[in-house]
């Protein structure tokens, strides 16, 4: 059967009706006369030949006009418009292993530009490439893979055949880093709370002991022990929050924001907000921007807190009765923001360090300024989000800066289909 | 593996480059796996990366040998050869980074068996510095790319501020408490192949540059590796 439909192209598609359409006019010729029994076994025929047709015909996708895009007229349009709205990525690669389609999920996850290419050039990962191959030779096949770096995703691929004349493959993606996120914060929460609080809580736990036991009466300790005791669950609510902040951020990190937002405002906002605390210290704070410096495409609120751990930090370890200049501005397409403190500088071994959870330079002064050690962990997640860059530059003596680059947003041109909501609920 | 149509020149140019970003995809895996070893202290992934080099240096013995027909039966000129050049030295350093790969997964083999040591952390964080390079100048090569080329050059001192650091500390660890020195010695080791890796990296993108721009990237690299001349000073306990 298959290779008279080969030969036969005019008759393909048209060869199932005439056989049955025999087979039930023969019916009704014997069941009409006196032969009953040839006119059941005809239909018993009719009925097998039926179920042949749906277990082993393949379907075929079929041929409409080319188009310019879509020379070989593989894709009709309504084809394209399903596929463009389906909300997971989605390729088609033709016989030989090229792009035939990629939606716009899967630009979002393998860039623009996919047309005509061989796969390879676009998706590398080895086990993925296999599962392809193995698809066009007809063997479907699931497997998971990792996009390690710049922001570390998981995935989930599916490729089987589509159809063999013409030979299409299809590659449908299924992102499971929310979930492989959801259990590493968790985990990562877990362990770092509970690490973290160890000390201030045994602290807080030993006061009480003492007061309840020999400090009883002691009026003098009593108070200096509530003072501390106070101190350090002020510490401990800090940390909470510091972690908290920082593992939304983190589970969202690998969903662009979308939102246009002025740096400008961004930065005068955090810098108010913090201008009692600088007061204490007699520390000045400057503004120096530009006007008309296009927007950037960010979360208003991240930004916020971006700019503000900075200036708290400048302000933490600046030197008292200076300055910290934030300054903004425009470079090669990308908005430059710089925080400086006048403060002693920071050790050239320690820099690299700086955005480790936890690592402090200096634990006692960080301690006595009531830092968690995170500030900056959560400035470099916010930075990872953003697609933006922090570099960080110190004179032993003299100062640092700290600086963020982040892109500024494009022209808006066209709807885009829904992105994925990021999370804001807590674990 | 012989080809039963005769294919345009054109599309065997394209091959090349197909299979030198298929060669790209699996030298990645074997970096991440490498990595992951040390960071996650995951000796499954380790062996991974031990028994992936030889597929590794296959794909690179199958190209040159594809470049090279190509170059004798077409003889192509200006962009094409220079695409053939690059599928080969591009090729080479893949090659490269997949044995300093293997290396660093049987010293984690050796790490993950004694208990966990702090400084695992700075490695890795150097580890995913060197897998983004290499992804970049990847993409750069499928891309035909120069200014990403030129980025990822530029960048390489980022790995190497990284490397000077943990030189540093890792001198002082062993000042301190001499029982760690076997250990420190093999994270030395790695520190140097991860950094050694992102100078490869950056050798691809010189590769990708002149591939596509026929320049070449400035000789003289900013270089930030200060290792040859840093010396701690030994404080005696007596």
């Amino acid at each position: 059967m298959p290779a008279m439909r080969e030969s036969l192209p005019w008759l393909r598609g048209k060869i199932w009706p005439l056989l049955l359409g025999a087979i039930a006019g023969g019916a009704a010729v014997l069941l009409g006369g006196s032969g009953l029994f040839w006119g059941a076994v005809t239909l018993a025929l009719a009925v097998a030949l039926i179920t042949q047709f749906i277990t082993f015909q393949e379907p075929v996708l079929r041929p409409a006009v080319p188009t310019p895009d879509d020379p070989l007229g593989l894709l009709p349009p309504q084809t394209r418009l399903l596929l463009e709205q389906l909300p997971m990525p989605v390729m088609l690669l033709d016989g030989t292993q090229r792009v035939l389609f990629a939606n716009q999920f899967m630009r979002d996850v393998l860039g623009p530009g996919l047309d005509r290419k061989r796969v390879s050039t676009v998706l590398r990962n080895p086990e993925v490439l296999l599962a392809i191959t193995g698809a066009g030779h007809g063997e479907a096949s699931n497997v998971p893979f990792t996009l390690p770096v710049p922001v570390e995703r998981h995935f989930q691929a599916y490729a089987a055949r589509v159809s063999v004349t013409p030979p299409v493959t299809v590659l449908l993606l299924h992102d499971l880093t929310m979930v492989r996120r959801s259990e590493q914060m968790r985990t990562d929460f877990i362990a770092n709370a509970s690490h973290e609080l160890r000390t201030p809580l045994a602290a807080v736990t030993g006061f009480i002991d003492t007061l309840r036991g020999h400090a009883k009466d002691d009026e003098v300790a009593r108070e200096q022990f509530l003072e501390i005791m106070a101190t350090e669950t002020a510490r401990m609510r800090r940390l909470i929050q510091d972690l908290l902040s920082l593992t939304r951020i983190e589970m969202n990190e690998h969903v662009p924001p979308e939102a246009r937002v002025e740096l400008d405002g961004v930065v005068r906002q955090a810098v108010a907000g913090l201008m009692p605390l600088a007061a204490e210290d007699g520390i000045a704070m400057v503004v120096d921007s530009v006007p008309g410096l296009p927007p950037v495409l960010g979360d208003h609120d991240e930004l916020v807190q971006l700019f503000q751990n900075l200036v708290h930090n400048a302000i933490k370890y600046g030197r008292e009765n200076g300055k910290v200049t934030v300054s903004l501005g425009l470079q090669d397409g990308q908005l430059v923001a710089a925080v400086r403190d006048e403060g002693e500088g920071i050790s050239p071994n320690a820099i690299p360090r700086l955005t480790e959870r936890f690592y402090r330079e200096d634990v006692k002064r960080s301690r006595e300024r009531g830092g968690t050690g995170l500030g900056l962990a959560i400035v470099k997640h916010i930075v990872n989000r953003h697609q933006g860059r922090l570099a960080i530059e110190s004179r032993q003596g003299e100062g640092s800066v700290f600086t963020v680059f982040l892109p500024a947003a494009r022209e808006e041109n066209g709807e885009k289909p829904a992105t994925p909501e990021p999370v804001t609920e807590m674990l | 593996m012989t080809d039963h149509t005769v294919k345009s020149f054109g599309e065997q140019l394209e091959t090349l480059s197909a299979l030198v970003a298929q060669m790209g995809g699996l030298t990645e895996a074997q970096l991440a796996s490498a990595i992951e070893a040390i960071s996650r202290r995951d000796s499954a992934a380790a062996e991974r990366a031990v028994g992936g080099d030889a597929r590794i240096d296959e794909m690179q013995a199958q190209i040159e040998e594809r470049a090279l027909k190509l170059l004798a039966l077409r003889q192509p000129m200006a962009v094409d050869l220079r695409e053939t050049l690059a599928a080969i030295k591009t090729a080479a350093e893949l090659e490269r980074i997949g044995d300093l790969a293997k290396n660093i997964a049987k010293r984690a083999l050796v790490l993950n068996r004694e208990p966990p040591i702090r400084l695992t952390q700075s490695l890795a964080r150097m580890g995913k510095a060197a897998q983004n390079q290499l992804k970049q100048v990847l993409d750069a090569f499928s891309n035909r790319n120069a200014e990403e080329a030129e980025t990822v050059w530029n960048r390489d001192g980022e790995i190497d501020e990284i490397y000077n650091s943990l030189f540093r500390e890792l001198l002082t660890y062993m000042m301190e408490d001499p029982r760690t020195i076997g250990l420190c010695t093999h994270l030395l080791f790695v520190a140097k192949n991860i950094e050694r890796s992102g100078d490869h990296c950056t050798n691809i993108a010189e590769v990708v540059y002149h591939m596509v721009r026929a320049d070449h990237l400035a000789t003289n690299r900013p270089k930030a590796d200060t290792t040859s001349e840093t010396a701690v000073p030994y404080e005696s306990h007596a």
